[in-house]
């Protein structure tokens, strides 16, 4: 199974990205493969409008089974993440990717 | 012809306040337009009694897609400058609220997959009032962009009255595309602020704004007696013209309050009305040469 969380770095250690759309990275972890990938989204800063549905775009490429993340997606993002197949988990963005990990084993993350 | 543009940094100095009492004043002795281009929550309306003469649905053009004939390039999200289409595996997502109605997608798709449709924005009313002709847009409620509602309503007045000389319009607040829009076609530009620091921070902003657009503006201070004396040795300092200063005043706020004009009761904003008026006759002069 993939899991993507959005993230402020590349390491377990690095702080949750908050922010959806606006995320600095996604790292991306097989839990089948022990595997792990980073993708970096920083350029989006440069993006004035819209950020939202293109991160969107960029995640689906990636056909992840889950998300975690911060505050969830706004509502443009939402309608591209709703044309795939992935669970999403918000609340998770006062943690680093390794805690929200935990967490999100544990049950204690809520689906957005 | 002169076309007047009441502005502000700040929101709630009285742009409204002074765009319907000069228009009102005004219009006593000469046909004037005034247009609240305030489009995401025009309030002019409440202080202008007039009869409605019309009303008009305003729309959008944004793309809508086909997904039988569609091939699918991506050509149309590449071309996207806004972000608006998104492309996922078998289908194209347009994002009308991103949209700026370039058309580029459309005239560019080679299947012709991405027809222009109207989507509804926002309406527009018309009132008269004697020599008054009042016109106010609404932006829908969703709806992001005001910008487009905006031109469109620019576009009606100066078509539909084109005959008349004096054209006001009430302005969003802030600095942003809305206001550059409402602006950018405007002889002079009013910036009213109040005396507080806040009005000044957001006033340099708004002159900034001014100065880039290459704008002939004053300023008018609102509230005046609050606040310090900041603002005007700022005007001094920068050369820029203090047109009027209406005092502060609980008569005044009283009668806001109640929707009610102020220059019949209250002499004190008359007077500083009669400066502004003054001052549009000279650049009228000046302009009409």
């Amino acid at each position: 199974m993939k899991i993507v969380f959005t993230s402020e770095g590349t390491e377990w250690d690095s702080k949750i990205d908050p922010r959806f759309g606006r995320t600095d990275y996604f790292f991306i972890y097989d839990d089948e493969t022990k595997g792990i990938c980073t993708v970096d989204n920083r350029a989006i800063a440069e993006t004035a409008h819209g950020a939202g549905p293109q991160t969107a775009q960029k995640l689906f490429e990636l056909k992840p089974d889950v998300l975690i993340t911060g505050n969830g997606p706004g509502g443009n993002a939402a309608r591209v993440l709703a044309q795939g197949n992935v669970k999403i988990y918000v609340g998770a963005g006062d943690m680093t990717v390794k805690e929200a990990y935990d967490a999100y084993q544990k049950g204690e993350l809520k689906e957005f | 012809m002169i076309k007047i543009a009441v502005a502000s940094g700040k929101g709630g100095t009285g742009k409204t306040t002074l765009s319907t009492n000069l228009a009102s004043y005004l219009a006593e002795t000469k046909p004037v337009v005034l247009t609240d281009l305030d489009v995401e929550e025009p309030n002019s309306g409440l202080f202008i009694n007039g009869e409605l003469t019309h009303h008009e649905n305003k729309y959008k053009m944004v793309p809508q897609w086909k997904s039988d004939s569609c091939m699918l390039c991506g050509n149309c999200r590449e071309v996207c400058n806004f972000h608006a289409i998104v492309q996922l595996v078998d289908q194209i997502m347009v994002f009308p609220q991103l949209c700026h109605s370039c058309y580029a997608c459309s005239e560019l798709c080679p299947s012709g997959s991405l027809p222009m449709t109207p989507e509804k924005m926002g309406e527009l009313q018309e009132y008269q009032s004697g020599n008054l002709h009042f016109i106010e847009s609404k932006l829908d409620v969703g709806q992001e962009q005001a910008v487009p509602l905006i031109a469109q309503t620019l576009r009606y007045v100066d078509e539909k009255y084109s005959e008349v000389n004096l054209k006001i319009y009430d302005s969003p607040p802030g600095t942003s595309c809305p206001v550059i829009e409402a602006t950018k076609n405007a002889d002079l530009v009013i910036l009213i602020t109040e005396p507080t620091p806040f009005g000044l921070h957001d006033l340099k902003l708004a002159v900034e704004t001014m100065r880039e657009l290459n704008k002939r503006f004053v300023v008018v201070i609102n509230r005046y007696g609050i606040g310090n004396d900041d603002v005007v040795d700022y005007c001094m300092s920068e050369n820029i013209t203090v047109a009027a200063k209406i005092p502060n005043s609980r008569e005044i706020a009283g009668l806001y309050s109640q929707g009610r004009l102020l220059y019949n009761d209250v002499p004190e904003f008359k007077a500083e009305l009669d400066k502004i008026v003054d001052f549009i006759s000279d650049l009228d002069r000046e302009v009409g040469l």
